[in-house]
C-alpha cells in the first residue's frame, strides 16, 4: 500500500538548476522570500512570478507538478482573499448584504494571495530540484558557522539523514504489522473517525516498540563505526561553489533586489 | 606473534543490582591471533554476542580484561583506535545502514575517522569491489536484498581498514542465497586480505569453514579447537543441544555401526574420500578406480544444487533421506 511513495518530492534531473550548489539555491530562495515581502505593486509580483517561472523552465520541471504544490493552499487562499476583500475601506466594488467589498480590498486580497502562492512556488522549486541529501548537506554547511553559538548543525543534519533513511524501512514495517494484525482479525477500514483512530493502537504500539529497538541497534552500529559527533569528521562529498554558482547567485540577487527597490 | 585479541578471566554482568543482575560471561580466557578465522557457536543466551561486543569495546568487562593489540578496552583513551582496529557487523542489516545511498553509507566510517575526501572515495571504491557491490554505488539501501545489504554493511567496515572484523550472526536474517553471498565475502576477506575474522553463527556449515571453532555455554567456553576436533565431540555437542554438520553426524552414526571412518569429517568431499578409502580397503582386490567411483557418485548426488535447495526447504526429512541414501551406498560399497 505504500509502494508508490516517493521520499520528499525531489525530481531527479541534470538541469542547470539541479547542478547548482544547494547552498546557493537556499540563498536565492531566501532572497525571493525577502523580496516578496518588500514589493507591493502588481508589477513587482508579476516580475517575481516571471523569475520563478523562468527557474521552473530552466530546471525542466513539469509545470503540472510544480502547481500541485499550491493545491493544499486553496482554502487559505480563499480565506485570505475573502478577509482582505471585506475588511478594507474605499471605493465600493460590490455589496453582499451588510458586507462591503471595496476596490482596495480586492487589490490587497489579490496581492496577499499572490504572495502566498509565490512563496510556495519558490520553496517547491528548491525541494523539487535538490535531493534531500544535498539539501541536508547544504543546511549543515550554512548552519555550521552558528556552531559557536551552540547550534548543533551537524546533529540536525544527521537526524535528517537518518529520518530519510528510515522512512521507507518504517513504512515497510507498518505494512507488515498491518497485515499481521488483519490476519488476526483487526479491522482498520470500517467505523467512524474515533473507531478508526482506536483501531490504530494495535498498529502503532508494535511500530513504536520496533522503532526504539532499531534506534538502539543503529546507535550501537554507529558507535562501532567510530561515530562521535561532528568533531573531526570529514565528508566524502565536498560542496564546492563554482563560477556558475556565483553567477547565478549574483544575477538573481541583483534582479530581485532591483525589483524590490523600484517596484 | 602479537595477539589480535586477548581476554583474560573476562566476566560480564548485565544490570547493576538485585534481580536485574544477570551474569552473561564468566572467566573467559581467550587469545585470537592475527589472520585467524574463528567461529563462535552456542545457542541463544550462551553469551556469544556479549563476548563479541567486548572485542571492540562496545561493552567493557565487569571483571578481568580484554586487550586488542595490547590496548586495554577499559581505557577510554584507546576506544577509537580499538574500534578502528576491530570492526563489527551486526545481525540486522537494516539497523546498521546509516545513509540513504550505498556509497554514502560505506563512506560513513572513514568520514568519522577524519579521512580526507579523495582518500574516502578511493576507499569506498575498494571496499565495494571487495564485497562485489560496485554496480550498486548509488542505490538506495532499502531496495537491496538482505545479502546485498549485509555486504554493504561489511564494505562499510572494510572501508575503515580494520585488522579484524567481528560478525555477530550476519547471516541469521538472510535467505540461503544471501547466506552464501555473505559467507563467500567473509572467507575472501580472511584469505585474500588477511583480515582476522570472528564469526558468530548458528549455522554449523558456516562454522566448519573457520580455522577454529569456539563453543560457548552459559557464559563459558566449553570447547575450543580446530573444527575437526570440535565436531568430533558429537556427544558433547548433543548434550549442549547443538547441531553437528550433517556429514559429520552421518559419519559418527556409521562409525557407531563399526564403519571405521576417521573422526571429524566436515565436508561432503572428505566424507566421499573417506568412504572411498574404506571401501577400497575392504575390496583391496578390486581396482581403486572402481571402488572410488561408486560412493563418490552417490555423494555427488547429495551435492546436486536442486537437491540442496530441497534440503533447505525440508531439512529434517531430507536429512533422513540423505542418511538412507548414503547408508545404502555404504552397504553397496562394502
Amino acid at each position: 500500500m505504500f509502494g508508490n511513495l516517493t521520499i520528499g518530492q525531489y525530481i531527479p534531473g541534470d538541469s542547470l538548476v539541479h547542478k547548482l550548489d544547494p547552498r546557493v539555491k537556499i540563498f536565492i530562495t531566501l532572497v525571493v522570500i525577502t523580496v516578496l515581502f518588500l514589493v507591493s505593486t502588481m508589477a513587482g509580483y508579476g516580475l517575481v512570478l516571471l523569475f520563478i517561472l523562468g527557474a521552473v523552465l530552466l530546471a525542466h520541471l513539469p509545470m503540472r507538478f510544480v502547481m500541485r504544490g499550491v493545491r493544499p493552499l486553496l482554502f487559505i487562499l480563499v480565506l485570505t482573499f475573502g478577509l482582505h476583500l471585506f475588511m478594507n475601506e474605499g471605493r465600493v466594488l460590490f455589496r453582499v448584504g451588510p458586507l462591503v467589498a471595496p476596490y482596495e480590498g480586492a487589490f490587497k486580497g489579490f496581492a496577499m494571495s499572490m504572495r502566498l502562492v509565490l512563496l510556495v512556488l519558490a520553496t517547491s522549486i528548491l525541494t523539487l530540484s535538490t535531493s534531500p541529501i544535498e539539501l541536508t548537506d547544504g543546511i549543515e554547511s550554512i548552519l555550521s558557522p552558528a556552531r559557536v553559538l551552540g547550534v548543533p548543525a551537524h546533529e540536525l543534519a544527521m537526524m535528517m539523514t537518518i529520518a530519510l533513511r528510515f522512512i521507507p524501512t518504517l513504512l515497510e514495517e507498518t505494512d507488515k504489522i498491518m497485515k499481521a494484525q488483519m490476519a488476526r482479525g483487526a479491522d482498520f477500514e470500517t467505523g467512524n473517525v474515533v473507531q478508526k483512530a482506536k483501531s490504530l493502537v494495535p498498529l502503532l504500539v508494535p511500530l513504536f516498540v520496533s522503532a526504539f529497538r532499531r534506534a538502539d541497534e543503529l546507535a550501537m552500529a554507529m558507535e562501532a563505526r567510530c561515530y562521535r559527533g561532528g568533531q573531526g569528521r570529514t565528508r566524502m562529498k565536498q560542496l564546492r561553489v563554482g563560477a556558475k554558482d556565483i553567477l547565478a547567485a549574483i544575477g538573481s540577487t541583483a534582479a530581485l533586489v532591483a525589483v524590490a527597490v523600484y517596484l | 606473534m602479537e595477539e589480535m585479541i586477548r581476554a583474560e578471566n573476562l566476566g560480564y554482568q548485565y544490570g547493576s543490582a538485585g534481580d536485574m543482575r544477570h551474569t552473561a560471561l564468566r572467566g573467559i580466557n581467550l587469545s585470537i591471533r592475527p589472520g585467524e578465522f574463528v567461529a563462535i557457536i552456542g545457542h541463544n543466551g550462551s553469551g556469544k554476542s556479549t563476548l563479541a561486543k567486548h572485542f571492540n569495546a562496545l561493552l567493557v568487562p565487569t571483571s578481568g580484561t580484554v586487550t586488542v593489540k595490547g590496548m586495554k578496552t577499559s581505557d577510554p583513551r584507546n576506544l577509537w583506535r580499538i574500534r578502528q582496529t576491530v570492526g563489527m557487523v551486526f545481525q540486522n542489516p537494516d539497523n546498521q545502514i546509516v545513509a540513504t545511498t550505498v556509497e554514502e553509507d560505506v563512506a560513513f566510517g572513514p568520514e568519522n575517522l577524519g579521512v580526507p575526501p579523495a582518500e574516502i572515495r578511493r576507499r569506498v571504491r575498494e571496499a565495494l569491489e571487495c564485497v562485489d557491490m560496485v554496480e550498486y554505488v548509488r542505490h538506495a539501501p532499502h531496495l537491496l536484498s538482505g545479502g546485498q545489504k549485509q555486504r554493504v554493511a561489511i564494505a562499510g567496515v572494510v572501508a575503515m581498514r580494520p585488522e579484524c572484523i567481528v560478525l555477530d550472526e550476519p547471516t541469521a536474517m538472510l535467505d540461503p542465497s544471501g547466506r552464501q553471498e555473505v559467507m563467500r565475502t567473509i572467507t575472501r576477506l580472511n584469505r585474500d586480505e588477511g583480515i582476522t575474522v570472528v564469526l558468530i553463527t548458528h549455522f554449523m556449515n558456516e562454522a566448519v569453514q573457520a580455522d577454529r571453532v569456539i563453543v560457548m555455554e552459559s557464559g563459558r567456553i566449553v570447547l575450543d579447537g580446530h573444527p575437526r576436533k570440535v565436531f568430533s565431540e558429537v556427544e558433547t555437542l548433543r548434550a549442549l543441544r547443538l547441531d553437528v554438520p550433517q556429514v559429520t553426524e552421518l559419519a559418527y552414526e556409521l562409525n557407531k555401526e563399526g564403519a571405521g571412518l576417521p573422526d571429524g569429517i566436515l565436508t561432503v568431499e572428505e566424507f566421499a574420500d573417506a568412504i572411498a578409502g574404506a571401501s577400497h580397503e575392504s575390496r583391496a582386490m578390486e581396482g581403486a578406480e572402481d571402488g572410488r567411483a561408486h560412493p563418490m557418485s552417490i555423494v555427488r548426488e547429495g551435492a546436486d544444487p536442486a537437491r540442496d535447495r530441497r534440503a533447505k526447504n525440508s531439512e529434517g526429512s531430507d536429512r533422513a533421506g540423505c542418511r538412507g541414501r548414503a547408508a545404502t551406498a555404504w552397504c553397496g560399497g562394502g
